[in-house]
């Protein structure tokens, strides 16, 4: 079993997302592990950009930091590595298609698969380019994760048919970011997927609560959450460390 | 392979989301383009509205001056709102509107894709939202008020390098958050497909006129075509009809700002690489690792680290050649057209009349140039004179 479908084995997967190099690679390595330790089933990596199209402001703000001090894709992969040494738990990378597409598809791909990458979201490639590295991801053993919307409709078939890892549902129109409330119809868009595929399938954009967390996992194999994290970091800086597993352990609990 | 290639390049890199919308708009695109009432109705606004057919003025003074090649300007400065970007307005806010939609949101540089975008709103009483660089809104921001009185809400964006690439990044984001009843007029020939294509064709009556009124005036094809290229749309525009006409040069003119070898210029085409941003592949200004690059250019308009996907096909096949002009070369040139022909040019187009200044007088009398003059200059009198260290008291 890979490492992904492990991190859905059991209860509901909590999965958390930070960006690389915020505020330091050195702390990265440390805020993985900790959120590791508090019972996080999946790690998403964000790898710095200089336009992240589908964050909202805290997360833009984040990749902002982190290239700051010239965050590369080569100390993302150093990052991984490092992480790797300590723990199993599922990476998985999140990037806008031009670093991957810049750094060589073969060269990233073989570099994900060396550094032990589970899987990749890329937020601008949808399933009509994933042409560009479907096959290369596959050859190195990296889940190519899909995404679908609230605006997906009769295209959840196509893309659920022919997804890998997990499917990550976008729960809201819009960007990245904290929302009070969730409008979408979830369940539906769950029970779509589910009659074409047995793949995990986790929500995520806007969670942050405790609250959100628990109703999310009446319905769906995953919950994620980025923003809430980002911020923690943002308002913590190199001292995230303890605040991170507090909550990581409060939301992996609403998950139970 | 995805639909709106152009060779490589092309294509629809943009979130899932947006994907069914795409579809959708490219459905409706290709349905009222065959509606010979919508055809009619687009008309009737480009000629009643906007001004059309733009003359071909021969600049006699400055073709003497310069003793070489005859000057032809197209003039889309004399255009409704003073520049080309009606002429894409008009087309898709119409469409917009056909789709049912109520609200139009826009990424603006110089201000003239915004301004001309809150107009086409005003006048099809749609609500009208622009995106504008912090930086921009500074160095344009005459153009903030004008859209603010034609009743649109200007968002100054504070994001990334401030720009226009920024501005286009806000407007995707807002696009995201309100694609059910919101359309993304986007301004040039970028972004995922349709929108190259729909741009470039509602811009082609520049190149539609231009070919038939140099052929009444002159009796034969120029030359040469020359336009600036930020995203392209003029150059698009000025080109497409030329296209099939193998012995015309076409001459896209890039933002070289303080040169190619610094790094404060915007010449995508002259600098950059292939890769993938704001929806599509293209050729794109980046750094190291495929960081976007922070460009530069005096003209808001050119200041974008990309280039449209056709245009980057166009240059790999060898049918258009792209050039750099600096800031010092197009300054030059909105000084110089302003004193030859009592025609102060936009900043950008003065990239495209800086470059017939410099080949006009290399070819023979015989020879005849096309400059799509793309907009007016008065919107940068006060950064040209403060380029020039000229102390204006408002």
């Amino acid at each position: 079993m890979s490492r992904i479908a492990n991190a859905f084995e059991d209860e509901t997967a909590f999965i958390g997302f930070l960006t690389a190099g915020d505020p330091t690679i050195e702390k990265t390595v440390e805020y993985i592990l900790a959120m590791d330790e508090a019972g996080c089933d999946l790690v998403e990596i964000g790898i710095p950009f200089s336009d992240p199209m589908a964050e909202g402001v805290v997360i833009q703000d984040a990749n902002v930091r982190a290239l700051k001090h010239n965050t590369t894709t080569d100390d993302v992969f150093e990052i991984v590595k490092k992480v790797r040494q300590k723990t199993d738990v599922p990476l998985v990378f999140l990037t806008y298609i031009n670093p991957v597409f810049f750094y060589g598809y073969e060269e990233f791909f073989k570099k994900c698969n060396e550094c032990g990458i589970d899987g990749i979201i890329t937020p601008d490639v949808p399933f009509e380019e994933k042409g560009e590295i479907a096959d290369i991801a596959a050859k190195n053993d990296v889940d190519v994760i899909s995404l679908i919307a609230p605006t997906s409709k009769e295209r959840i078939q196509m893309i659920a048919g022919d997804a890998t890892g997990f499917i990550y549902v976008v729960s809201s129109l819009g960007v990245t970011g904290m929302r009070s409330e969730i409008k979408t119809d979830l369940s539906a868009i769950i029970s779509d997927i589910r009659d074409v595929c047995d793949l995990p399938v986790a929500v995520g954009f806007g969670i942050n609560t405790p609250e959100q967390a628990s109703k999310i996992s009446e319905i769906a194999d995953g919950v994620i959450v980025g923003s809430a994290i980002v911020k923690i970091i943002e308002e913590c800086g190199e001292n995230a460390s303890e605040a991170l597993k507090q909550y990581v352990s409060e939301m992996k609990n609403a998950c139970r | 392979m995805s639909k709106g290639r152009y060779g490589e390049y092309g294509g629809q890199y943009i979130s899932e989301t947006l994907m069914n919308e795409l579809f959708y708009l490219e459905e409706q695109y290709n349905h009222y383009m065959n509606d010979p009432d919508f055809i009619d109705e687009l008309n009737t606004l480009l000629k009643e509205y906007a001004g059309r057919p733009s003359l071909l003025y021969y600049a006699k003074r400055m073709s003497e001056d310069l003793g070489g090649a005859k000057i032809y300007l197209k003039r889309e400065d004399l255009n409704h709102t003073g520049a080309h970007k009606i002429n894409n307005v008009l087309g898709q806010v119409l469409l917009a509107k056909k789709m049912g939609k109520t609200r139009v949101i826009a990424e603006t540089g110089a201000g003239q894709h915004g301004v001309a975008t809150a107009t086409a709103a005003a006048l099809l009483d749609m609500e009208c939202e622009v995106f504008m660089g912090e930086v921009d809104t500074q160095r344009q921001a005459l153009n903030v008020y004008r859209m603010e009185l034609l009743g649109a809400k200007v968002h100054t964006v504070k994001s990334g390098t401030k720009t226009l690439k920024d501005a286009v990044n806000d407007a995707f984001r807002d696009w995201i958050a309100n694609v059910n009843d919101t359309n993304y007029v986007i301004g040039s020939t970028m972004g995922p497909h349709p929108f190259p294509q729909m741009v470039r064709d509602f811009q082609a009556v520049i190149s539609a006129e231009a070919r038939q009124q140099i052929l009444e005036k002159e009796g034969k094809l120029p030359t040469a075509v020359l336009a600036c290229v930020g995203g392209g749309s003029n150059a698009m525009g000025a080109f497409y009809n030329f296209i099939e006409d193998e012995d015309v040069q076409l001459i896209g003119c890039e933002a070289g700002g303080k040169g190619i070898d610094t790094p404060y210029n915007a010449a995508a085409l002259t600098n950059g690489k292939i890769g993938i941003f704001h929806g599509m592949k293209s050729i794109f200004n980046q750094g190291e690792y495929g960081q976007i690059a922070p460009v530069y250019s005096i003209s808001a308009g050119l200041d974008y680290p990309g280039v449209g996907p056709e245009h980057a096909y166009l240059r790999d096949s060898g049918r258009a050649q792209y050039v750099a002009v600096t800031d010092e070369e197009a300054v030059g040139a909105f000084e110089y057209l302003s004193r030859t022909e009592g025609i102060i040019p936009a900043i950008e187009s003065s990239h495209a009349v800086a470059h017939a200044i410099k080949i006009a007088p290399e070819m023979d009398k015989d020879d005849i140039i096309i400059v799509c003059l793309s907009g007016r200059g008065d919107k940068d009198v006060k950064s040209i004179a403060e380029y020039r260290g000229v102390e204006l008291n408002e």
